[in-house]
């Protein structure tokens, strides 16, 4: 099952709006994942690596006590929060790096929002012994103080952008106009199923390791596959990863979470496929926010791996066609969604994926007692604690406040 | 329609000169001031002007001209207020020049394609270069742009493999817009040995003239350039003059660059 309506394109989305100098590079790219696609031993190479260095597969955890409190549908956890470095984003990198390994590159860089794409890129840098430059907002550089310590410490440069609105898509920016003054012998790895055209499909097809093993462990687990499924979505990796393989399952509901903020009426929030329009952002036609006059927005979200105004064109297009379902969380609903998790799991989940908790128990409602559904885990929280921490924690549980 | 264009090249070969196409950022330091800056470039000696339409994500641009494009924001420039303010204030100031947009496809979109297309024509606009818009992309644009009399101006780089070249050359609008260097706009000491050989190479395919942009600033390099391409583009140097000291710092620029353009 696929979406892609012509080679690129995902209904009206999609497509390859980028400097000339690049294009020959992205030709490269497709034909590259194509002759690799084809290799069997590529694909055993990259599900060895997930195997042995990331963990994987990841585990499907039944959520007792949250399928209690909500008193809906059974929830299950899918934990890419365990994969090696706390997020899905290695799957993406791994096969990435090793896809730029056989195309013979000789250096890595990456943009980075939150930080867990630069450190899964450091990371799969320092497994292969390549050198990795990482572009990120200098106010994400501010409030991700850990993940710029890791990803120095796996030996990677962090380099702080200080245009724009300092954060996710100005790193991106920074990072494609990197890209074009050495696109010779640099490989860009975009950390989202976003981007110019191959971009978005070969993160898609890594990341669809999420969805691949969800269908056999939800057969394991309960007899079927998941009824729903939930993920927050930013640019759409962990997203489109674990919907993907469900797509052609018209009885599994797709829901996707966008960062609400400060309200979807304050124009501080990043939900670009509830409120954005048509327009061109970092090489593809999506959904994106913006004003009348074509001039992209600052998106903001608790969470700095939401905060972007764009999103995938597969996802957009999924969207627009109804296939999968949109919601919103605020910032104060992600950061309530963060306890009550932490509280009742004992799982402290990133502030991104708190979204998707943030709409859980309406889902689980909505589905009723009998039913399934799968909350994407797709990160830990340990990135978060500063950020978190900084509004005062709650009173301990059993203690009267 | 594209007459203006071809014009001021035809001209320019007629005084045995290279093309001077000079770029600035519309807006920039505000709309009205921005104008004395156009004007100055083509008292300077500027054939063509550049006018640059500011987007907030220029993912071509160097830290020049995506300060100028912060700086045009600020300034309330819009792809819209250029066409109603900008444009003709400068058509009033130099008729004679041909006038091209540069701007991202965002920009266009945003107001409409077909939309913009029309006033671009109407207010006296010749051309539009987009430089996030690969001929992959472009045929639907091209079309819209043709119809209204508007060139779609095509850019090709140093990455461009030959055939690849060749074909955008032949289909060219305008002129050729070679990119000097694997990089984002922004002046550089040194430009790439094999840019002539490149140059040559699009020059031999192309109906239409042929000019090299990015990195220039130089006297020098226009000479070197201008035996291999029908003109050179100068954007950032002369953004960077007129944003440090004024319209008249960028006319002494343009008159510096045009003295190594003669042949
Ligand atoms: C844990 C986690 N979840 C989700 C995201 C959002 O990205 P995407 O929508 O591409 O999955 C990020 C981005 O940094 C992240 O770190």
């Amino acid at each position: 099952m696929t979406t892609e309506t012509t080679v690129g394109r995902f209904g009206r989305y999609g497509g390859r709006y980028v400097p000339e100098t690049l294009v020959p590079a992205l030709l490269e790219l497709e034909e590259a994942y194509a002759k690799a696609s084809a290799d069997p031993s590529f694909g055993e190479e990259v599900a060895r690596v997930l195997k042995e260095f990331v963990g994987r597969p990841t585990t499907l955890t039944p959520a007792r006590r949250l399928t209690e409190a909500w008193g809906g549908a059974h929830v299950w956890l899918k934990r890419e929060d365990l994969a090696h470095t706390g997020a899905h984003k290695i799957n993406n990198t791994v096969g990435q790096v090793l896809l730029a390994r056989r195309m013979g590159k000789k250096r890595i860089i990456a943009e980075t929002g939150a930080g867990q794409h630069g450190v899964a890129t450091a990371t799969a840098c320092a497994l292969f012994g390549l050198p990795c430059e990482v572009y990120m907002g200098a106010l994400d550089v501010e409030r991700q103080s850990l993940n710029v310590f890791r990803m120095r410490a796996l030996g990677a440069v962090v380099k702080p952008v200080e245009s724009g609105s300092r954060t996710l898509k100005d790193a991106m920016n920074e990072a494609m106009r990197t890209w074009v003054s050495q696109v010779s012998d640099t490989h860009y790895v975009i950390g989202s199923a976003a981007g110019p055209h191959p971009y978005p499909t070969i993160v898609r097809d890594f990341q669809s390791v999420i969805g691949k093993e969800l269908r056999t462990q939800a057969q394991a687990a309960f007899g079927k596959l998941p009824d729903a499924i939930i993920a927050c979505v930013g640019g759409g990796s962990n997203a489109i990863g674990v919907l993907h393989p469900f797509i052609g399952d018209k009885d599994v509901r797709l829901v996707g979470v966008e960062a609400g903020g400060h309200g979807l009426n304050t124009k501080q929030h990043g939900a670009s496929l509830t409120l954005g329009t048509e327009g061109v952002l970092h090489g593809s036609r999506s959904l994106v926010l913006q004003d009348e006059d074509g001039q992209i927005q600052e998106a903001h979200s608790i969470s700095a791996g939401l905060d972007y105004p764009g999103v995938g064109p597969e996802l957009a297009h999924l969207a627009k066609t109804g296939r999968m379902e949109v919601r919103t969380a605020t910032d104060d609903e992600a950061l309530a969604a963060f306890y009550e998790v932490a509280r009742t799991e004992g799982i402290l989940p990133a502030l991104e994926t708190s979204h998707a908790f943030a709409r859980g128990r309406e889902l689980a409602r909505d589905l009723g007692k009998g039913k399934y559904l799968v909350i994407n885990c797709s990160g830990r929280g340990d990135k978060d604690v500063a950020t978190i921490s900084a509004r005062g924690v709650p009173p301990p549980v059993g203690v009267k406040s | 329609m594209s007459g203006e264009i071809a014009q001021a090249f035809a001209k320019a070969k007629a005084r045995g000169e290279g093309v001077l196409v000079a770029y600035a950022m519309a807006g920039d330091p505000d709309l009205p001031r921005s104008v004395d800056v156009f004007a100055a470039l083509v008292e300077g000696g500027a054939d063509i002007l550049e006018i640059g339409v500011a987007f907030s994500d220029p993912i071509a641009d160097g830290p020049v001209i995506q300060g100028a494009s912060e700086r045009a924001l600020k300034a309330g420039s819009t792809l819209k207020r250029v066409l109603d303010e900008v444009v003709p204030e400068v058509r009033k100031r130099c008729p004679q020049t041909p006038l091209v947009i540069m701007t991202y496809v965002n920009v266009i979109m945003a107001l409409g394609e077909e939309r913009f297309a029309k006033l671009a024509r109407e207010r006296g606009v010749s051309g539009a270069i987009l430089p996030d818009l690969p001929p992959e992309e472009s045929a639907g644009l091209r079309a819209t742009f043709d119809a209204a009399g508007v060139d779609l101006i095509p850019l090709c780089a140093p990455t461009t493999p030959k055939a690849r070249a060749e074909a955008i050359a032949r289909d060219g609008r305008g002129f050729v817009y070679c990119v000097s260097v694997a990089g984002v706009t922004g002046m550089r000491a040194e430009l790439p040995p094999d840019l002539s050989q490149r140059l040559d190479l699009v020059r031999k395919a192309s109906p239409v003239p042929v000019v090299a942009g990015f990195g220039i600033s130089t006297a020098e390099q226009a000479r070197t350039l201008s035996a291999h391409a029908d003109g050179v583009v100068v954007g950032s140097a002369l953004v960077r003059a007129a944003h440090a000291d004024g319209p008249g710092a960028a006319k002494t620029l343009c008159a510096d660059i045009k003295r190594g353009l003669k042949r």
